[in-house]
């Protein structure tokens, strides 16, 4: 009674513009999870048998055993390339092959070899090679510690939750029936773990334990082993318990960030006394901030960080996955804290961490960093790096469900010239197709497809329309015949096509796991595949002119949004999929938080092959997994219009950034509900500094075109908007890095400054790059922000006033409506330009303005980076610019940071504005031709601003200017 | 280095109305009216006055005034504009950020004098379609102000019909209060005597009752005398008078000589005439001693039947009422009315009833013919009052009405008067559009279902230099999670009243597009629609 009050008193509370969270599992309501938290720590039953060490070149192999149950497992360790350990550990002789997660990692990654340095009985010592850096071994309990000199980095098993559900033969097929209470659940945990003894003794505990059979089976059916209910649905778990667990402890570590996506703080929090982080795909209806509830999207990996190191902790897993934090230090309070310091006693602060998966084997990467910059470059070594989005991406869309039809798309477009507000995309929602059947248009809203996309692109402006991958169930429909025919959808547990119902009413899910439904899928994406109007339309209407050119739907300037790719299953268990559908010969359980990468994998895939390999693609998706920057961007999903969502959107795609995907961002203006004016133009100037830069809304608001709300608001969002397009040059070189390098482009402060611990938590301000830093108004009615200016002894410039501020101090800024509090690091050289056009592809041939900001030593250094802006040939043809600008020694200069590359701009250096700087008596412009000539200047003195006029010099090519 | 953009003076030849050409230079991007401005060879004072520079930095590319104005041609100043002459078409200004942005804004093409963009002069084919649309518009326009004044004419004559029979109402509505006053008069004057003459007839009633009654207690009470005389002696005497226990005066169940004596008035004996006072001392108690049952009960059958018809009324009478009421709103008045009349026939059928059973014996005799006269003439005018009255209360709804009409906003000169009461129609591929103006907006569809009502009349709601250009219906159905409906109706010139189309921008807030001659605007000469704007 007391837990349904609870319940209910939260549901009650939160009143019906929130999540219902009955629809969703606790720990407690999840079988394993339950079974596996219910495990105390210290009682470890594993034990390393160093007899059976074995080292070659590449990896070490050595069995553990369960001592309880006599089940062996094999543990394999990897000493990867670029300061990286592998662990991974399966059944020695699993009863079938456990699942191991594909296409997620982008090559085998190389190893390095590991050395023996010592062994004994107690266990065995390794060298990792770099650093002075060893791995010890020890065998009873079964532990690893990776050590740095003298001191643990982190420790596997160290408090030993180790913990293998090994697969079994169901024995209680008659007795699971029967109902009974008589078990404590601390037995039948311990049952779970220890049941199914060695092949050796398991014919003696047959015969001793035929009486306790019946018992068993019971509790199996208590557990959730064989069988698993919630709500109105049944999971069949026909290979039975399969759960894993490990745990990770991290001495001297008091933060942990990452494991999206959770509507969270960009600091992790401890999970004692509440559920644990849970990571598994799920369409949640109105979400809740500031809890673990599992959202659209996982990645399961972890970062940690302390003053001295970054380390990061990749856990590669794609089944349903729960985090516990604990942390010694959680709960004492500052002075606690404090006094622990003085009195110079105390333990050292330590996270500990405990993942536990559904199914799989435990394959974990440890990154050892020891810099962010290191983990970053660690973890994209694996899963590869953020897509290199087309240029365009990067400017303002337009988004709403819906735009009607092809004369409201008209006017929203005519809306945006007349009110000189730029935009690259306006967006089509599922309302677009004919009858939910993704592929087609909507014979009377869009009866001419092309000649709208013609229309956009005479504008320069591009479109995007909705492709979810729930097909709906229709014998006249082309899609879905044909996935039906070739056996492409993802089958029920007794091998029939698995439907659910979504948007279309009943429908199937595509096989995306499966590569032959990936290639058809991307085959679909054809200039000549996408259908004008549905064929039974076509039939009737013009049955010979079904795939002419004349009546293709697509462009070259349309592209995708996968929504719904959790998936999103109405009638399912928990809003998705069942997890006994099967994907071949795996179940649901499986790989279920990988279906939503291979979506994006597929539509990618099918937006390069359609151009034949020349341009970049751009997908929105909405859910992902660990390597799905490889494909896209992602958004925070269906938020709502409050201003406690403006401000997690901060924490949600800087947790995001971290873990590899830097293209995100969250629906400007909110989603659900309708937001105050205030609310839309401060969300516009927030997401003007996000990567991904959308207005959406849902159907049933009111209409929020940025014009719609006085001449004033109209003029501050088109000055939000206008700030994006000036900056985009930089946007674009930070995604250059964060696809060449693995950089994040939104940026926690203590990326930039590791040892700065004020930053730690800091999640309501951000850099873009190093060298830009946003604390954006996210308070209604706010009068003023506290910044953080990190960096003792460095400078930063406001980049509306340039005025100069100290670094390491909290700054009041006294903002307005039109304040969008923005600082560029004195030091930095940033790229704009000041042609804001009426979208992106309008403005690539302007000149640039650039942006030098002195550090107190009178130094700056910034790059370049040009190339075409939408295909491939910066990478199959080296065909880009990429140049150093530095300032030092009062001269200014351009130099080729990529002599191997090539491209020829039209744009030009139009403007240099020098901040923090000095009155020269002369500014000469010296050019490769061995040209010297006199620029003209101006100089502000009291904000020491130096504007040189109009250099003229080509973008592209070596110059300096000299100031004397 | 392809960067700064030389200097360009354009050679633009402009038509003359005339149709002869004349050269006149001007920096790109300047209206004629600015030329002055840009001296050639002079140094070029920004327009907001902020600065000077060499005439060499004008159109340069590179942005040296604030205002922008030193760019009139190039794309290099944030806020500057450029101005097209599009010779053929009309003049256009357009803001600097799309020149050479690759899209052809001026139809003549020089807006794009370095993109590589492939423009075409368009400016003849647009001015001539442009003519074209001009030249129907401006049929339209004229025809549709033709009907507005017929319209508008109309709507005059219907007004002082309207006011007409307003005053006609008022002056009748004057002499039905006169009548009504004094018929009332007449009433009472009739009820008067009714009443006087119905009074008298009812006093000589309860006269001639005490009549009937008095000699009724004399024969009791000779009757009681003779039946308590026992031994016929002419006396009633103690002994026989204490046989009757009910006179008992303390009721302790024995009635003493004593007693009895006091009964007698202290005799021992009375004779007839002293028995007169013995009697009404006893009489009310005293029991006939043939004397047997107490009257029959009351009869029940009367009491179901009036029931009866009560719970008639309440079940089949009252939803039909309610059905009626939510047809005609405004009919409000009536509704009253039907509610008095309905009270008045609810009562007469149960008043008599009680009256017939009180007196069942003795009922009272017909009203002699004097009264019933002065009854029959009181309740002719009562009749021909209410008549009086209720023909007041309809001539005061119809003015209602008219006042009602008379006072809406039916635009400057009335000319929206006529969609007054009218319907208008549209049908699409699902539904069935209905406008009432002044009145409500709905949505039925096509193939079943019920009426959705879009919205009530609000409010005129166009800008304030053009109220009457829009219309808002508001407070129409409610919806899922979301606000009522409400129906924004654009109305345009046209020389046909008819919804042209709908649709639905937000949820449930709809948009519906109407042409009606009554926005027509005056038409100004097709030279002056096609010439007014250019310089030339």
């Amino acid at each position: 009674m007391g837990p349904l009050l609870v319940l209910w008193l939260a549901v009650f509370l939160s009143g019906t513009w929130a999540v219902d969270r009955g629809n969703f599992k606790t720990c407690d309501q999840s079988a394993f999870c339950k079974r596996q938290r219910a495990l105390k720590p210290g009682q470890s039953p594993y034990r390393a048998l160093l007899e059976t060490l074995e080292l070659t070149n590449t990896k070490l192999t050595l069995q553990l055993i369960n001592d309880n149950n006599k089940v062996r497992l094999l543990l394999e360790l990897y000493r990867l390339q670029g300061n990286m350990t592998r662990v991974k550990i399966n059944e020695l002789k699993p009863l079938k092959p456990r699942f191991e997660v594909p296409d997620v990692l982008i090559n085998d990654p190389p190893t390095e070899p590991l050395s023996l340095l010592s062994q004994d009985e107690n266990g065995v010592v390794l060298s990792l090679g770099a650093d002075s850096q060893w791995l010890i071994v020890s065998a009873k309990p079964f532990r690893l510690d990776i050590m740095e000199g003298r001191e643990v980095l982190l420790s596997l098993n160290s408090r030993g939750l180790l913990a293998f559900e090994h697969l079994r033969i169901r024995k209680d097929t008659i007795s699971y029936k029967i109902k009974n209470n008589v078990y404590s659940a601390w037995e039948n945990i311990k049952w779970v773990f220890s049941s199914q003894v060695d092949p050796e003794g398991a014919e003696k505990k047959e015969e001793t334990d035929a009486a306790n059979e019946l018992a068993e089976g019971e509790t199996a059916k208590e557990d959730g082993m064989w069988e698993e209910t919630f709500k109105s649905h049944t999971d069949n778990k026909p290979n039975g318990p399969s759960s894993i667990s490990l745990d990770f402890s991290l001495p001297g570590v008091e933060h942990v960030y990452g494991i999206p996506e959770h509507a969270d703080s960009l600091k992790l929090k401890t999970t004692d006394g509440g559920d644990p982080y849970r990571l598994f795909n799920l369409d949640v209806f109105q979400y809740e901030l500031f809890n673990p509830m599992a959202l659209y999207g996982a990645i399961p990996v972890m970062l940690s960080h302390s003053a001295q190191r970054t380390m990061g902790i990749f856990w590669l897993n794609a089944a349903e996955t729960w985090v516990d934090i604990s942390s010694n230090t959680a709960g004492k309070t500052v002075f606690g804290q404090m006094l622990d310091y003085v009195q110079g006693s105390s333990e050292t602060p330590q996270t500990d961490v405990r993942w536990i998966s559904e199914s799989g084997i435990i394959d974990v990467f440890i990154m050892l960093g020891p810099t962010p910059t290191d983990v970053f470059s660690q973890y994209a070594s694996l899963t590869g790096t953020q897509a290199f989005p087309p240029l365009s991406a990067l400017a303002y869309h337009q988004c709403r469900w819906n735009y009607n039809d092809q004369e409201d798309v008209a006017a929203v477009d005519k809306g945006f010239d007349e009110h000189d507000i730029p935009y690259d995309f306006i967006w089509l929602d599922i309302e677009h197709t004919d009858g939910k059947r993704y592929f087609t248009w909507d014979p009377h809203k869009f009866p001419q497809p092309k000649d709208m996309l013609q229309g956009l692109m005479d504008k320069r402006r591009k479109m995007v329309t909705i492709v979810d991958p729930h097909i709906k169930v229709d014998s006249s429909y082309k899609i879905h015949n044909e996935i039906r025919s070739k056996g492409f959808y993802v089958k029920n547990k007794d091998g029939g096509d698995y439907e659910g119902w979504c948007w279309p009413g009943n429908s199937g899910y595509p096989d995306f796991t499966n590569p032959e439904m990936r290639a058809w899928w991307a085959s679909m994406f054809a200039y000549d595949q996408y259908e004008p109007f549905s064929l039974s339309a076509a039939c009737s209407e013009a049955p010979h002119l079904t795939h002419t050119a004349l009546h293709q739907g697509s462009m070259e300037n349309m592209y995708t949004w996968n929504d719904m790719n959790e998936p999103s299953v109405f009638n399912g268990p928990e809003v998705t999929m069942h997890k006994d559908a099967l994907h071949g010969n795996w179940e649901n359980r499986d790989l279920h938080n990988l279906y939503g990468l291979y979506v994006q994998m597929a539509t990618a895939e099918g937006l390069i092959e359609r151009s034949g390999g020349v341009e970049r693609p751009f997908v929105l998706t909405r859910a992902f997994f660990a390597g799905s920057q490889r494909y896209g961007a992602v958004w925070t999903g269906d938020n709502t219009a409050e201003w406690e969502h403006l401000k997690i959107s901060i924490p949600m795609c800087l947790s995001l950034g971290l873990v590899g995907v830097s293209f995100c961002g969250a629906d400007v203006g909110g989603f659900f509900k309708s937001p105050s004016t205030e609310l839309l133009v401060r969300w516009y100037q927030t997401g003007a500094y996000q990567p991904f830069f959308r207005a959406h809304a849902h159907l049933d608001t009111p209409r929020r075109e940025p014009w719609l709300f006085g001449p004033e608001n109209t003029a501050l969002i088109r000055e939000a908007v206008r700030q994006r397009y000036a900056l985009l040059p930089y946007w674009y070189q930070l995604f250059y890095h964060a696809h060449h390098s693995g950089q994040p482009v939104m940026r926690p402060l203590w990326v930039e400054y590791p040892q700065d611990t004020a930053t730690f938590s800091m999640d309501d301000q951000f850099l873009l790059g190093r060298d830009l830093l946003v604390h954006p108004v996210t308070e209604e009615g706010g009068r003023g922000v506290t910044a953080y200016l990190p960096g003792k002894g460095e400078v930063w410039f406001d980049v509306h006033t340039f005025q100069k501020h100290n670094g390491a101090q909290n700054l009041y800024i006294p903002v307005t409506i039109s304040s969008i509090p923005v600082f560029q690091r004195g030091g930095s050289i940033i790229p704009r330009k000041a042609r804001v056009r009426r979208s992106s592809s309008c403005m690539e041939h302007d000149p640039y303005t650039l942006f030098v900001a002195l550090s107190p030593k009178r130094f700056a250094q910034g790059e370049l980076y040009i190339d075409d802006g939408h295909t491939f040939n910066f990478d199959k043809q080296k065909q880009f610019i990429h140049r150093r600008l530095s300032f030092a020694n009062k001269a200014l200069s351009s130099r080729n940071l990529a002599p191997g590359s090539q491209f020829i701009t039209p744009s030009w250096i139009e403007k240099i504005v020098i901040l923090g700087a000095s009155k020269p008596s002369k500014a000469t412009l010296k050019t490769p031709d061995g040209k010297e000539n006199l620029l003209e200047f101006e100089f502000d003195a009291s904000m020491s601003v130096l504007t040189l006029r109009k250099p003229g010099v080509n973008a592209g090519v070596d110059w300096t200017v000299v100031l004397q | 280095m392809s960067c700064a953009l030389l200097l360009l003076l354009t050679s633009l030849a402009l038509a003359m109305g005339t149709g002869t050409a004349v050269e006149i230079q001007r920096p790109r991007g300047v209206p004629q009216s600015k030329r002055q401005f840009y001296e050639e060879n002079k140094p070029f004072t920004c327009l907001d006055g902020s600065s000077t520079i060499p005439f060499d930095r004008v159109n340069d590319d590179y942005c040296d005034c604030k205002d922008g104005s030193d760019e009139p041609g190039t794309a290099a100043c944030p806020n500057g504009s450029f101005h097209c002459t599009n010779a053929g078409f009309r003049p256009a200004f357009i803001p600097s950020s799309r020149i050479n942005d690759g899209i052809c804004d001026c139809c003549d093409t020089t807006d794009e004098y370095n993109s590589g963009a492939t423009c075409q002069n368009t400016c003849r084919e647009m001015g001539r379609k442009e003519r074209e649309s001009l030249q129907i518009m401006a049929e339209i326009t004229k025809e549709g102000f033709l009907l507005k004044q017929q319209l508008i004419h109309e709507a005059k004559r219907g007004q002082e019909d309207k006011r007409g029979k307003l005053t006609e109402l008022k002056g009748s509505k004057k002499g039905l209060e006169g009548k009504v006053e004094a018929l009332r008069t007449v009433k009472e004057t009739a009820e008067d005597p009714e009443k006087e003459a119905k009074e008298r007839h009812l006093k000589s009633w309860e006269e001639q009752k005490e009549l009937i009654r008095m000699e009724k207690d004399k024969t009791r009470m000779a009757e009681a005398f003779l039946e308590l005389d026992d031994d016929a002696d002419g006396y009633v005497s103690v002994a026989e008078l204490q046989s009757h226990l009910e006179l008992d005066p303390d009721s302790d169940g024995s009635l003493t000589e004593t007693e009895t004596q006091g009964l007698l008035g202290g005799e021992g004996k009375v004779d007839t005439s002293t028995f007169e006072t013995v009697w009404s001392g006893i009489k009310d108690k005293y029991l006939s001693e043939g004397l047997l049952d107490p009257p029959a009960p009351v009869e029940t059958p009367q009491e179901e039947e009036s029931r009866d018809f009560v719970s008639d009324h309440d079940s089949d009478h009252y939803p039909e009422d309610y059905a009626g009421e939510e047809e005609d709103v405004e009919d409000d008045d009536e509704e009253d009315d039907d509610h008095d009349e309905e009270e008045e026939e609810k009562v007469p059928p149960t008043v008599q009833t009680p009256e017939k059973r009180e007196d069942d014996e003795l009922s009272m005799p017909p009203y002699d013919t004097e009264t019933q006269s002065l009854i029959d003439a009181a309740q002719k005018a009562r009749d021909d009052f209410d008549e009086a009255e209720r023909a007041l209360r309809e001539v005061d709804d119809q003015m209602k009405n008219l006042e009602k009409e008379i006072g809406f906003d039916f635009g400057p000169s009335a000319e929206f008067a006529y969609l007054y009461s009218q319907c208008y129609e549209l049908s699409t591929s699902e539904y069935i559009y209905r406008l009432c103006p002044f009145n409500r907006v709905s949505q039925k569809p096509k193939f079943g279902g019920s009426e959705t009502n879009l919205g009530l009349w609000g409010q005129w709601a166009g800008p304030e230099e053009n109220l009457y250009s829009v219309m808002k219906y508001d407070h129409g159905q409610g919806c899922w999670q979301g606000p009522n409906r409400s129906t924004t109706v654009k109305l345009t010139c046209g020389k046909e009243t008819v919804v042209t189309s709908t649709s639905e921008p937000s949820r449930c807030e709809y948009l519906m597009e109407f042409t009606t001659p009554a926005v027509c605007q005056e038409p100004a000469s097709l030279d002056e629609v096609l010439h007014g704007h250019t310089e030339l």
